[in-house]
Parts: C-alpha cells; structure tokens; sequence
C-alpha cells in the first residue's frame, strides 16, 4: 500500500476548489446569458412589454435587491471571519447571509401570490412567460446557494477547518446575486 | 477537493466496483453504460430501415410498425446515438481513463465529483430507458426536439415521453457539466513535473477543448429545455405564436448548443486517431502546436455557425450568407488537422495493426463527410438539400466515422491498458473490414436518395410516386444496415473472450511514447508506485535520429551529458 501520496506540479497559489467553481460559474453565466439575451431580442421585436410591466410590485423588488445585496456583504464578511479562523463569527455572517435568501424568497412567494390572484398566470402572455420563468430558475438558484451556504455553516460555522469553503460558497452566491442586478431592470423597471 | 487521500485506500467490493472513486473503475462504467446503449440505438436503427425497405410489414421481433412508432424510432436513435452512445464513450469512458494516466496524476482532482457524475449518468439511462414504457411511448418529435410539435403534447399523442425525455437529457447534462469541470481543473492543477502545457498528449488537449466547449455551449439550451418544459406543463408561450412566442427560438437555442456539440463528440475521437497515426507511423505528429491551435479556432468557430442548420427554417433569409461565410471559414482548421494526419502518414514506416486501420478508415470516411458539408454549409447549396437524405448521409459519414471509427481505433488501441489483455487481431480485422464495407453500403446510396428527393422522417417512402423508382435504393440501404449490425458480433465476441481469457498485455505492447504505457498493464488504484513520473520531453519522440530505440517515453531521462556539454 502506497504510505505516501503527494499532490504534484500543482503550481503555487491555484486551487483545485477555485478554478473548478469558476468554470462551473462559466456554463451557468452561459445559462442566464442565453436567457437574457433572448428576453432582450424578444422584447425589441415585440409590443405590450412595458405595460404588462407595469403589474408588477417594483416596491417589493428593490427590497429585494436590497436584501440580496446585504446578504452579499455578510457572505463577504463569513469569508474574512473564516480567514480568521473566527468559527462564531463565520457562523453568525453565514446564517444572516442564508435568513437573507430566506426573505427574498419570502418577499418573492407574496409577488407571485399577488399577481397569480389579479389573473397573471405563466399562460397570460409572453411577458409573463419570461417573467415567471426567469425569475423561478433565478430562485432555484437562491434555494441552491441556500443549501450549499447551509453546508459550508454545518462544518465551518463549527471550527473552521477550511476557509476557501467559505470563499467558494460566497463565489456562488455573489453570482446568484449578480443574476438578480440584471433581472431586476430588465423585467422590473424597462 | 482531495486527491488521493487515504479514504481512497479503503476498498471492498461495493467501493471497487460500485461506488468507486477511481478514474479507471469509472471509465469503465461509462464504457458499460455506452455499449448497452450502442445495442438499443443499433437495433431502432434496424427496426427504422425495415420499415423503410419493406413498409408496414412486420419487424422481426417488434411487429408492424405505424408512423407513430416510426417517428418515435428515429427520436430515440438520434437521441441515444448522441446523447448516451458518443458522449458516455468518447468523453465519460476515454477522458476519464486517459487524462489523468496521460498527465501523470494519480486520479481526477475531484473523485467523488466524478463518482457523482457516472451516477448521475446511470440514473439520466434509467430515466431514458423508463420513457420507452410510459403511456404513449417514448418521444417523438425528433432528437432536435422541435416546436410546435415538440411543445403540445396534443400534436404527437406523446405526453410523459416528452417530459421524461427532456428529464433524462438534463440528468445527462448535469452529468457531463460535473465530468467536464473536473477534467478542466486535473488538467490545469495535477499535471506531474515536467509536464508542461506544450508536452501534454493531443487527445488531452482534445478532450480538454470538448468539455470546454459543452460547458459553454449548453447553457442556453438548458434554459431553452426549461422552457419547453413550462409550455408543455404550465402553459407558457414561448414557442406559441399565439401568445406572441416564436417557435425558431427554440431551434436558435438548441442549435447553439447543436454545433459545438457535433465537435464535443469529433474532438475526443480525432483526438484517439491522432495519438495513434503517430505510434503506427513511427513518426512525429506533425504541427503539434498548430494542431493546438486549429482545434482551438475550430471550437471558437463552432459558436456562430448555428444558423446553417436553420436555412429553410423561416429566420431572417439575411441571415444565411454571414452563416455561410462562418461555416465555409470552420472548414480551413479542420482542413489543417485532415493534412496534419496525412502529413504524418507521409513516409513514416506504417504498420497496420486493428487500431491504425480504424485510423485510416475515420480519416478517409471523414473526408466523405466533410466534403458533403461544404456542400450543405453553402445557404443556396443547402435549400435544396437541406431535411433529405443527403443530410442523412452527410451527417452519418461525420458522425458514424467519429463515435464509431475513431471510437473502435480508441477502444482497439487502449483495451491492453485497460483491461491488461490483449485483443484478438483477425477478430478485430473482420470487425473493420465488413464495418468498412456495410457502411459504405448503408450510407453511401443515401447520398442519391437525398438529391432524388426522399426526405427525412417519412415512415413510407412508396407513398411517394416520385420516390418509388428508388425504392431498390432503400433496399440496398437495409441490407446494409443488417450486416452492418451482424457486423459488430466478430467485436462483441472478441472483447468478451479477450477480457475473460485474452493473453496477458504487456505494459507497452505497440511501443508508444505516452505516459499511461508507463504504467502497469491494467494500472493499479493510484496508478504510479511510491512517485509520480517526471516529464522529460514531448509526446510524440519517435525515429530519433541517433537513439538505439524508435520511441523515446516522455518519462525517459534525456542523455547525461559529456564534459564538452553536447550530448553523448
């Protein structure tokens, strides 16, 4: 049996963790951008956007925004905590950042609510079509970055033993709130 | 985030066999999965091609067959051909196997990512598999899935086949995005000393600039799939005009992913054959880098040449000449790679072993269909070709060359290593030669049926008056076919016989250069003794002049040097 197993010609400062989520960042930006871009082109060749629009609760949504924003700088500071090797902290940081997805899913259920019970169903039209697909895979995506920050919260929030877990887990969320930077204008403000 | 760690010693039978973390054992459970798929595709096809020769008479085994199961035997074929032959073999079997025994690591850097990747894959087969038994059978609208047809479960009677079908491509897809950012990140961090970027094997790069491409073509036809899945089941518009929808935007989004796709399946398989032209060469590849590089450019291109497959769709007819000038443009680096081949057959002293005639035989068969894409990449060329036979033809001289000539030159040049055994040779030339033959005899005829007018998914051809005078062509084509089934029993029998009771391989039988014939013949857990190999040199060192051997390892230490500094 092999005593010792070294990790070769892995070059100073690259880490497997790091490149594997930005790659896998890459498809999921091809995702959203495939999405975006045809929301656009429909949009441009189309009529009835804006007022269908109109519907929607813009007060609601930029709460949200704000509190997907918030919940970026916890993330950010979950990961200086881990750094520190500060356990209590990264699990205060870390459980603020996931009650944060939490209430934007909440705030989100009441906007689909709403306007399911004034007759705005995915059937309505094509805005509707695109509004409610691309702000669902959206929260499937919040609902992921839930769990994989719920995760890193079980081991690290105990004694951090792996500090880039925390920062790969903040990579995934910023993305996810990122998404929300574009999706807000263009379906909410435009 | 482990590599080889001592969980990774721990063994018994459900960890070696089952849940498995070794790269080998995975290969080999996607090799399983893609030959138990290869039999399902090859007996639709079968059953496909009676229809078409002798219509509405009875299939052996299956009965008479309506257009309804017709369309959902070329479905399925297109589908499992793709989706679960091609990618499981030439990607799953082959880019676990080779990348981490070619770069000299131990395993993938993430092995219970790649675990979770062929399990995934499994449960996306099960998911295919149960689509066959539902109410209304499986899908049916074609493997491009097109709305409306595609979007109305009223239009094709076919209700959970659709949904399940769009399921199990997801599961698929899931599973090939973990494989291929794993096979990205080993590459980049667990090369082994002196394996620098200009000395990794070209079936590397290959499969390297495959997962890439898959990873950033798919994404949006993933949001297309969700799509058509909300249209199917919630009553969304985005394919329905009525709604103001648009039913090409599914064919914009399935065709980004569409092409880079084609060459996902190409790259690993061009890459087996330019591993093994230099080895039964005896020579060098030649244009290395510019090999890199022409693949490279080729993946680039392939992301805005989608629309050639749309020139009779209804887009804007604007758009055809910019898609026709990227499309020719794609064919000046696959040109490059053709010649690169030929370059290093030139002189070299060639020794016709089974893997170098299933070689030669993607070389020239891809030539066949290379030449046809010209042909069809040419917008006014194409109008008159495009949903016929000719298509039919060109994209089987591509794609059957690929998965199955390249595949069996993969498969025949590294089984030793593999499974540590070695294959039986006039089995393996028996295997290609009537391949050879009931290839050209399937395929080629339908060349003819295309520009007679005999288009695609029409399950009676003699309802055509026009087409009856070529029925005999039709014929000719499912004689073919059925031996070219037949056809594969010489490999079956000799796989199964070889990995039973083959002659022990030695751990370099053909003499090559690369790094996994530097390990044992079939390569233990961990793959390397006490130390990884140090990487001396490029990867393809044969003929040196001056050297007592023909190959030089890349593991081989270069010559000591004398006081005066020259070498020896």
């Amino acid at each position: 049996m092999i005593a010792h197993v070294e990790i070769p010609g892995l070059p100073a400062g690259i880490a497997p963790g790091k490149v594997a989520v930005w790659w896998f960042l890459a498809s999921e930006i091809m995702v959203f951008g495939g999405l975006i871009a045809t929301y656009i082109v429909f949009r441009l060749g189309g009529s009835g956007w804006a007022e269908a629009s109109h519907h929607l609760n813009v007060t609601l949504a930029t709460v949200n925004t704000l509190v997907l924003l918030t919940s970026s700088y916890t993330v950010v500071q979950a990961f200086v905590a881990a750094e520190r090797r500060d356990a209590r902290a990264v699990r205060g940081h870390l459980a603020l950042t996931i009650l944060g997805g939490f209430i934007f899913l909440g705030l989100k259920a009441v906007e689909y609510t709403t306007e399911i019970r004034a007759g705005f169903t995915p059937g309505t039209g094509i805005f509707w079509s695109f509004y409610y697909m691309m702000t669902g895979l959206h929260a499937l995506h919040v609902i992921g970055g839930i769990v994989v920050n719920g995760a890193v919260l079980a081991t690290e929030g105990v004694s951090v033993r792996h500090p880039h877990r925390v920062e790969l887990a903040g990579l995934y969320w910023h993305f996810v709130d990122v998404v929300w930077i574009f999706l807000f204008p263009l379906l909410y403000l435009a | 985030m482990t590599t080889a760690t001592a969980e990774h010693l721990r063994h018994s039978v459900w960890t070696t066999y089952v849940f498995s973390t070794d790269h080998k054992t995975i290969a080999k459970q996607y090799l399983a999965q893609g030959l138990f798929w290869i039999v399902v595709g090859g007996l639709l096809a079968g059953a496909m091609r009676w229809q078409l020769a002798w219509p509405d008479t009875k299939v052996p085994l299956l009965g008479e067959i309506g257009p309804e199961v017709y369309n959902m035997l070329v479905t399925m074929h297109g589908t499992i051909m793709v989706f679960f032959v091609a990618m499981p073999i030439l990607l799953g079997a082959f880019g676990n196997f080779l990348i981490p025994l070619m770069i000299g690591a131990r395993d993938m850097v993430f092995p219970r990512l790649n675990m979770l990747s062929v399990w995934t894959f499994a449960l996306a087969s099960l998911v295919m598999l149960a689509s066959f038994f539902v109410p209304g059978g499986a899908a049916s609208a074609g493997w491009t899935g097109y709305p409306p047809v595609s979007a109305k479960p009223v239009y094709t009677g076919v209700t959970w086949g659709i949904n399940l079908w769009i399921l199990g491509l997801a599961l698929e897809f899931a599973s090939f995005l973990m494989g291929g950012v794993n096979y990205l990140t080993t590459a980049i961090v667990l090369r082994a000393p002196g394996m620098t970027l200009a000395r990794v094997p070209l079936v590397v790069w290959q499969q390297l600039t495959a997962a890439a491409l898959f990873l950033l073509s798919v994404g949006p036809l993933i949001a297309g799939a969700v799509m058509l899945l909300m249209d199917r089941t919630l009553g969304t518009g985005f394919f329905s005009p009525e709604l103001g929808g648009d039913p090409l935007l599914w064919q914009h989004l399935f065709w980004f992913f569409g092409h880079p796709e084609v060459y996902v399946v190409l790259l690993p398989a061009l890459g087996f054959v330019l591993e093994v032209l230099p080895v039964f060469s005896r020579k060098p590849i030649f244009g290395y880098r510019w090999i890199i590089g022409a693949t490279v450019v080729a993946a680039a291109l392939s992301f805005i040449v989608w629309a050639h497959h749309m020139f009779i769709s209804g887009m804007d007819p604007r758009l055809a000449m910019p898609f026709s000038v990227t499309t020719i443009l794609i064919s000046v680096p696959f040109a490059y790679l053709i010649f690169a081949m030929i370059a290093t057959l030139w002189r070299g002293s060639i020794r016709f072993d089974v893997p170098m005639l299933w070689a030669l035989g993607f070389l020239t068969m891809f030539i066949g269909g290379g030449l046809t894409g010209i042909f069809n990449g040419s917008a006014p060329a194409d109008i008159y070709l495009s949903g016929t036979y000719f298509i039919v033809a060109h994209f089987h001289y591509t794609l059957f060359s690929t998965v199955f000539f390249g595949g069996f030159a993969g498969v025949y040049y590294w089984f030793p290593k593999m499974f540590g055994r070695v294959l039986h040779g006039g089995l393996g030339h028996a295997h290609f030669w009537l391949t050879l033959v009931f290839f050209n005899v399937t395929f080629f005829p339908m060349h003819h049926l295309g520009l007679a007018g005999m288009v695609r998914r029409i399950a009676n051809p003699l309802q055509y008056d026009a087409l009856v005078p070529h029925q005999w062509i039709n014929v000719l084509a499912t004689y073919g076919t059925l031996c070219l089934l037949a056809a594969q029993i010489p490999f079956a029998i000799n796989i199964l016989w070889s990995w039973l009771a083959g002659a022990p391989a030695a751990n370099n039988p053909w003499n090559a250069t690369t790094l996994e014939w530097a390990a044992p013949s079939p390569p233990p857990h961990l793959n390397w003794g006490a130390r990884v190999p140090t990487v001396h040199r490029g990867a393809y060192e044969y003929s040196v002049p001056g050297e007592p051997l023909d190959w030089l390892s890349q593991d081989s230490a270069p010559p000591a040097r004398t006081e005066t500094g020259s070498p020896r």
